[in-house]
């Protein structure tokens, strides 16, 4: 099979390259400085700054305090320790967990796992266009309720939730009752490189970060916690004081802040060249294309996140013709995932099994250009002509 | 194994394999036997489909049949479905229409696992919702036996039970939709699907609106 020379990536959702400035400011900490910050003399000592430095960069992003974040090895031991820490310092086993039915797996396994102990977990309807019902959470919070956990923006049409709002709702619930309780954490993994991260003014006791979805490396994330929140480690070990014992990785942690900053400083520019591109390749696919269908928020969107549904055609097949193209792409189609099942984002948002089956999920970043989304606009159209024909399906699209 | 047919990416904890092989890719790239277009009426002597909207495969055929040697001397395709749908299907036209046509005996006697061998294995994940051109096949040839009237071949077809607790088949679904029945409501009174398992009703309710899509157009 001829290879493509071209190669092209718009699956910025999935995982980010490293940024050339984040690896040099880790080159250190893997031979020179390589020190266990827990010991006393220099070389430990060095380590243990350039993480208390890190850890500076990335508050003063947030607007907390620097011992107010945990680092983790990836999003979903954040989502995990935010979950499995608030229901393991409480001890009542019939508490409620209020989550969306569009959270990350991280958060929706480890629900499932606490719902077979005995906790009531209830996931929130969304509406068509992907954002929570907030008429549901109002319902559903009551005294019983520990936790609510909704992502800023999910993984797969990158929907942005109105997490201020949500706060302030349960902020006026908090306020009818004595208790502390429920606390609030949001996933903004997918969130980070492009909405505001001021726990502040967003008003979450708890945030999940990860470093590798903006131009850091792999294997670092954290977790903000809000001073005072009633939390359990999951990670014990020698770290009797913290939240999570364990070695700290500390050149991932010194990239993980380099990028956190990088992306701070650039966000207005980034977000405004983005979405120039994703609205380049949107309308056009819309133009050129027939039967295609938005999933997700219109507006209301990160705006690298272009999620459709091509009818009549399924995505791994579009996935792959594409991949002989150099494009790189996803989609939520059943066949594409090890468990066959179709997206359960697209599934909650009411999607129809035909159309999940053909969506992909374009998601563009930093090293895009518009000559690459000239070219997908050039090769797409023919590589779904040519699925097209190949298939039977004749489906209406609304 | 091979050289040109290594599995590149295996699943160190399932075993699984994801790559295709060389001769999957060549008919996912290149389909052979391909109808591009809706055929004139007689052109050919069968049709069948089979799938469904919820395993994400769907597959049609066109045989032409040679009535006196009980031949099939071709056998065009259309499908829906992932690589190793669209793959398996093209393998299976070649398969049949390969060296003047198969005998309709041998056609029948076709198993999925005879079209991966020719395609060099298939992921095994992939193996029971994407390889159902044998079923397709077996869908026109009982269209054939009704269409000459040999209703001593027509061969049934296992069917997938969608409820346990009523036995309720796809193929009942499909029957009632025909019958007029476009609704949950409706198809419940007839089936009594998903009444005691109501599990199943989201699938229910997906192969209504298939099937009324493809019977109704709505």
């Amino acid at each position: 099979m001829h290879m493509a020379k071209k190669q092209i990536y718009m699956d910025y959702a999935s995982t980010t390259p490293l940024d050339p400035k984040v690896f040099s400011a880790m080159l250190p900490y893997f031979k020179k400085e390589f020190g266990n910050p827990s010991n006393l003399y220099g070389l430990s000592r060095r380590a243990s700054k350039a993480i208390a430095e890190a850890t500076k960069t990335i508050s003063k992003i947030l607007n907390c305090r620097s011992d107010e974040f945990v680092y983790t090895t990836s999003a979903t031991e954040a989502d995990n320790l935010a979950i499995l820490g608030i229901t393991r310092a409480n001890k009542d086993r019939t508490s409620k967990i209020i989550i969306s039915a569009i959270e990350h797996k991280g958060v929706m396994a480890v629900c499932g796992v606490l719902e077979k102990e005995g906790f009531k977990i209830v996931k929130l309807p969304v509406l068509k266009n992907g954002l929570v019902n907030l008429e549901e959470l109002k319902k559903e919070l009551d005294d019983k309720t520990i936790l609510v956990s909704i992502t800023s923006a999910d993984s797969e049409t990158g929907t942005i939730q109105p997490i201020a709002e949500i706060s302030k709702i349960i902020q006026n619930f908090k306020n009818k009752s004595t208790k502390v309780v429920p606390y609030f954490h949001t996933d903004a993994s997918q969130a980070a490189g492009y909405l505001d991260l001021d726990v502040e003014k967003l008003g979450v006791d708890m945030m999940t970060l990860s470093a590798h979805k903006i131009y850091g490396p792999k294997g670092v994330a954290g977790l903000y916690v809000k001073k005072g929140t009633k939390i359990n480690p999951i990670i014990y070990g020698g770290g009797q004081n913290k939240l999570h014992s364990g070695t700290e990785n500390v050149p991932g942690i010194v990239g993980f802040a380099k990028a956190l900053e990088l992306s701070s400083k650039n966000k207005k520019r980034e977000i405004l060249k983005v979405k120039k591109m994703r609205d380049t390749l949107e309308k056009g696919i819309f133009k050129s294309i027939p039967k295609v269908v938005l999933n997700g928020h219109k507006e209301k969107r990160l705006p690298n996140f272009l999620n459709i549904s091509i009818l009549d055609i399924e995505g791994e097949s579009m996935l792959l013709y594409l991949d002989k193209l150099g494009i790189m792409v996803s989609t939520g189609s059943a066949c594409n995932s090890q468990s066959l099942e179709p997206s359960y984002v697209l599934m909650a948002l009411g999607k129809p099994y035909e159309h999940i089956h053909g969506s992909l999920r374009f998601t563009l970043g930093k090293l895009n250009t518009m000559t690459d989304i000239k070219y997908v606009l050039k090769y797409l159209p023919a590589v779904v002509k040519k699925l097209r024909n190949i298939s039977p399906l004749n489906l209406k699209s609304k | 194994m091979t050289k040109k047919n290594k599995k590149d990416v295996v699943n160190k904890y399932t075993g699984d394999t994801w790559a295709y092989t060389k001769e999957v890719k060549e008919h996912f790239f290149k389909p052979k036997n391909l109808l591009m277009k809706d055929p004139k009426e007689k052109k050919y002597n069968a049709e069948g489909m089979v799938g469904s909207p919820a395993c994400g495969d769907i597959m049609r055929i066109w045989l032409k049949i040679d009535e006196k040697k009980d031949k099939i001397k071709e056998l065009k395709w259309r499908t829906f479905g992932c690589a190793s749908a669209i793959a398996s299907t093209s393998m299976l036209s070649v398969m049949i229409t390969e060296k003047g046509g198969m005998k309709i005996e041998k056609a029948l006697k076709i198993k999925p696992q005879d079209i991966m061998k020719r395609l060099g294995g298939l992921p095994d994940r992939k193996i029971h919702c994407s390889v159902l051109g044998d079923k397709a096949l077996r869908a026109a040839l009982n269209d054939w036996f009704r269409k000459t009237k040999q209703f001593a071949r027509i061969v049934a077809e296992g069917k997938q039970i969608i409820d346990p607790n009523t036995k309720t088949t796809e193929a009942d679904i499909e029957e009632a939709v025909l019958e007029g029945a476009i609704t949950l409501e409706a198809v419940q009174k007839r089936t009594k699907v998903g009444i005691g398992f109501p599990k199943c009703i989201p699938q229910v309710e997906e192969l209504i609106r298939f099937y009324s899509e493809k019977y109704y157009g709505k």
